[in-house]
Formats: structure tokens, sequence, C-alpha cells
């Protein structure tokens, strides 16, 4: 039996563990947005948090997936219940791309205009909406875009925690020395970073102001 | 920033240091006065001090020792938003926003200022008018514009919502010679119009000698002389002579 046979078979079951990994997915980018963002728009005000919060998030990076499921498993409420112990340990790792690309942008839009606007008396408010934030748009969404693709495939390791996803199938094809079922779960997950990749770059393209 | 005396110097420097936080001094013991409607030129090489004379102006620096004025007040006492939407700004390269149309560019403070539309899109017509810009313009991206065009740009939106006060920095450095030959001219007409108080920053001789009232030099952080255009192409100060040398402009006889 080929792998395409085998999902075809098991469609009902290969959809539900689609669908927990785009959760899981989905919902650890969403939370990391809306931490990273702000903390990358943080840092390029307050001067000196920088390094601090870059170096951090870059630690965070080096740690071992599967150690950090391991870290997290005595935290309260977390802890109790694996799909949200991966949920926030593939945030953790999103956070890095997020802050930098937000930080980066914001620091890459050109100095004359920022100052052209300061100096006809925009306030800092207005500054960050109407010309940072909007110049800086485009590395913002190519950080999203980095943050979702890694997720993806870092999502398929919950499955040792037994949090569900296609890892599911990757892990059991393991266990059972089976390379249709390790596809059946590499495949999905492949094709869905792709079409997470591709539409966050059209997205990416249609928002870039220039 | 009506409501002032109307005799007095538009801007004051009263002994004017500025150093940088490394302690590198930028500027030292600056003395200077612009009076209502007169266009002072700023001269002097790239590192002398111009630009952040003119950042003292409108608060982007603020000085590590004595004060700068503006109609009467020292800039540390004024709110920095108010002083600055009072103060055209243009800078080399015009500074426009990239994102923005040459619409929304020239309307920047008038829309901050939270002008009715009615009233933005009026003025915006009347500005690009003013300037010399085609009316069509107005919906284009400033990367869709000639060099000039834009620097144009620059100018109506540092006239947008008429401050008395005007500060050009090197606004047309960057242009080719036929070009910026035009928007001097040009500019001149505006100036006999508008009456503007303007200092404007330049290393270019011929530039400050044709745009300016008066001619404040300045070097290595200090003002070495201010003088009115006549004045300044016979005055004697070594560092003068060298000016004039450098553009050909010396007019005292004994050019060889």
């Amino acid at each position: 039996m080929n792998v395409f046979q085998f999902i075809a078979q098991n469609h009902a079951e290969v959809l539900e563990l689609t669908l927990e990994h785009l959760w899981m997915v989905a919902a650890s980018t969403v939370l990391a947005v809306l931490i990273g963002i702000p903390l990358g728009i943080l840092i390029t005000r307050k001067p000196g948090w920088d390094k601090p919060v870059l170096g951090g998030a870059n630690i965070i990076q080096t740690v071992p997936s599967l150690a950090l499921f391991g870290f997290l498993l005595p935290v309260p409420w977390i802890g109790a219940r694996s799909d949200r112990l991966a949920i926030l340990a593939l945030m953790l790792y999103a956070l890095l791309p997020l802050i930098r690309n937000t930080y980066a942008g914001i620091n890459g839009v050109d100095r004359s205009v920022v100052e052209a606007g300061r100096g006809m008396g925009m306030t800092d408010r207005q500054l960050l909406f109407q010309v940072e934030l909007p110049l800086a748009l485009g590395v913002i969404i190519a950080g999203v875009r980095v943050a979702t693709v890694i997720s993806v495939g870092l999502a398929t390791i919950a499955a040792a925690i037994g949090a569900g996803g296609l890892g599911e199938y990757i892990f059991r094809g393991l266990a059972m020395v089976n390379n249709q079922l390790i596809l059946a779960g590499a495949i999905p997950a492949a094709a869905l970073a792709l079409l997470a990749d591709v539409t966050l770059g059209w997205l990416e393209k249609r928002l870039s102001p220039i | 920033m009506s409501n002032s005396t109307k005799n007095g110097p538009v801007i004051e420097f009263r002994e004017v240091a500025y150093r940088i936080a490394g302690g590198q001094e930028l500027l030292n013991g600056l003395n200077l006065q612009v009076q209502r409607g007169e266009t002072l030129v700023l001269l002097g090489r790239s590192g002398s001090g111009k630009t952040t004379t003119l950042k003292l102006i409108n608060d982007l620096v603020s000085p590590s020792e004595g004060e700068v004025l503006v109609e009467g007040r020292a800039t540390t006492q004024w709110d920095p938003i108010r002083l600055r939407r009072g103060i055209g700004y243009v800078i080399q390269d015009a500074g426009l926003f990239p994102h923005f149309t040459v619409e929304r560019n020239v309307a920047l403070v008038p829309r901050i200022e939270e002008w009715p539309p009615d009233r933005i899109r009026k003025r915006v017509a009347e500005l690009l008018q003013l300037v010399g810009l085609d009316a069509g313009l107005a919906t284009r991206y400033p990367r869709e514009l000639s060099g000039g065009q834009r620097q144009r740009v620059g100018v109506a939106r540092g006239l947008a919502a008429d401050p008395p006060i005007l500060l050009m920095d090197e606004p047309f450095g960057a242009l080719d010679p036929i070009t910026r030959a035009e928007l001097q001219r040009e500019f001149l007409a505006l100036q006999q119009r508008l009456q503007k108080t303007v200092v404007f920053v330049t290393h270019d001789l011929h530039e400050a000698l044709l745009l300016g009232t008066r001619i404040a030099l300045m070097e290595a952080g200090r003002l070495v002389v201010m003088l009115s255009s006549s004045e300044f192409t016979k005055s004697s100060d070594p560092l003068v002579q060298k000016y004039l040398d450098a553009f050909g402009a010396r007019s005292n006889g004994n050019r060889s």
C-alpha cells in the first residue's frame, strides 16, 4: 500500500490530525504576534533594551524543542494539557523572528524620513502608526512568515508529548519502522508549510509599501 | 506663535553649546539673531555645525549650554510639538514619505492639525500651484517624480500650514545645476511674496550669496563672521577669503 492510498483510506483521521496541527500553529503564531510585535516596537523605543530582549529570545531558540517541552511540563495549568503546552512552546520559538523583524524593520526605515516627520511636529504615536509601522510592514510580515513555517515543522514534535497533530503518524511510523506512515505525516505537514509560505509571501508583497 | 513681540528677533541663540553623548563638542559659544522676514544663510563645510544649529531651532536637539529663543521663548519652554508645527522644515532629498502620495505628503501638517478635509484639499491645490507643480501630480508617489519635483513637494509640505519660520537644510543640494538654479530663482520669487523668516543651510557660496539677506559663516562649531551678502564678498577675513577663492568669487581686485 502506498502512502497516498493510506491517506485516502484514513482521510478522516488525517484530516483530524491536520486540523490539530493547524490549531497549534495558528494559536501559537497569533499569540507570538500579539507579544512579539509590541515587544519589537518597545525595544526600538527604549535604548538599551534591545540587546537583552533579543538575546533572551535567541537563547529560547537554542533550547532543543524536546527539552523545552520537558521543561514546561511542571508549569501549572500549562502542563495540565499537552496542547496548551505545545502552543506555549511553539509561541516561544516564534518570538525571535517576530521581535527581530519588527525591530529591524522599524530601524530600517530611512532616518531622514522619520526626522522629517518629527521635525514637522508629528508625535511619537503618529510617527509609529503613520510612518514607521507602514514602512516596516513588509519586513514584519516576512518575520511572521518565517515564524509560521518553522512552527509547522516544529509542531510535529508536539506529538511526542501527546499533543496530537501530524507528528502522530511520524512517531508511530518511527516506532513501527514504517516509512509509509512517516510519510503520511510528513507530506501533509510539508504541504501545510508550503501553503503558509506562499500565502504569507503573497501578503508580504501586497503590504510592502514601496 | 503670533502673539509675541513683532520687533525682537524671531530666533535668537545665546551662548549656545551643543555636545553629543560622548562629550564631543559640535557647537560652542554660538550667538546669533534672525530678524523677521530675512533669509539667514548658514554657510560652512560638512561638520561645521550648520545642521545642528538648524535642529536646535525646532528642538530636534536641545542645547547643552545656553538657550535658543524662538519668538522670545526658549525652545526648552515650548511644547516641542507646537513649536515644530509652527516651523516649516525642508531637508535635502525632501525626506518625503515614500508610502504617501504627493497630496498626502503636502497635507501632512494640516492633517495632523486636523483641518477639515475641504480646507486641506484647497490648500494642497494652492500649494502645488505655488511651487509650480502640475495638479495632476497630486496622486503620484514620490518615487514617480524627478528630483526637482520631489524637492518642490518638500517645499510645499514645509509651507503647508503657513508657518512664519522656514528651516531649509541643503534643500537643493542633490539637484543637477540647471534644476538647482531654477529652484533658487523660484525660491527668491516665493520669498519676496511670502516674507517668511528663513534659515537656510548650504555649503555652496554662490547659493548663499544669491539667496541670503545675511550669511553666517561657520567653522568647527563656531560662528566665524555674520555679514550681509554684499559685505561678505569684500570681507578680509581669511576664512571668507578661502571661500571666495574656492568658488572663484573674489571681487576685491586681487584676482589673478
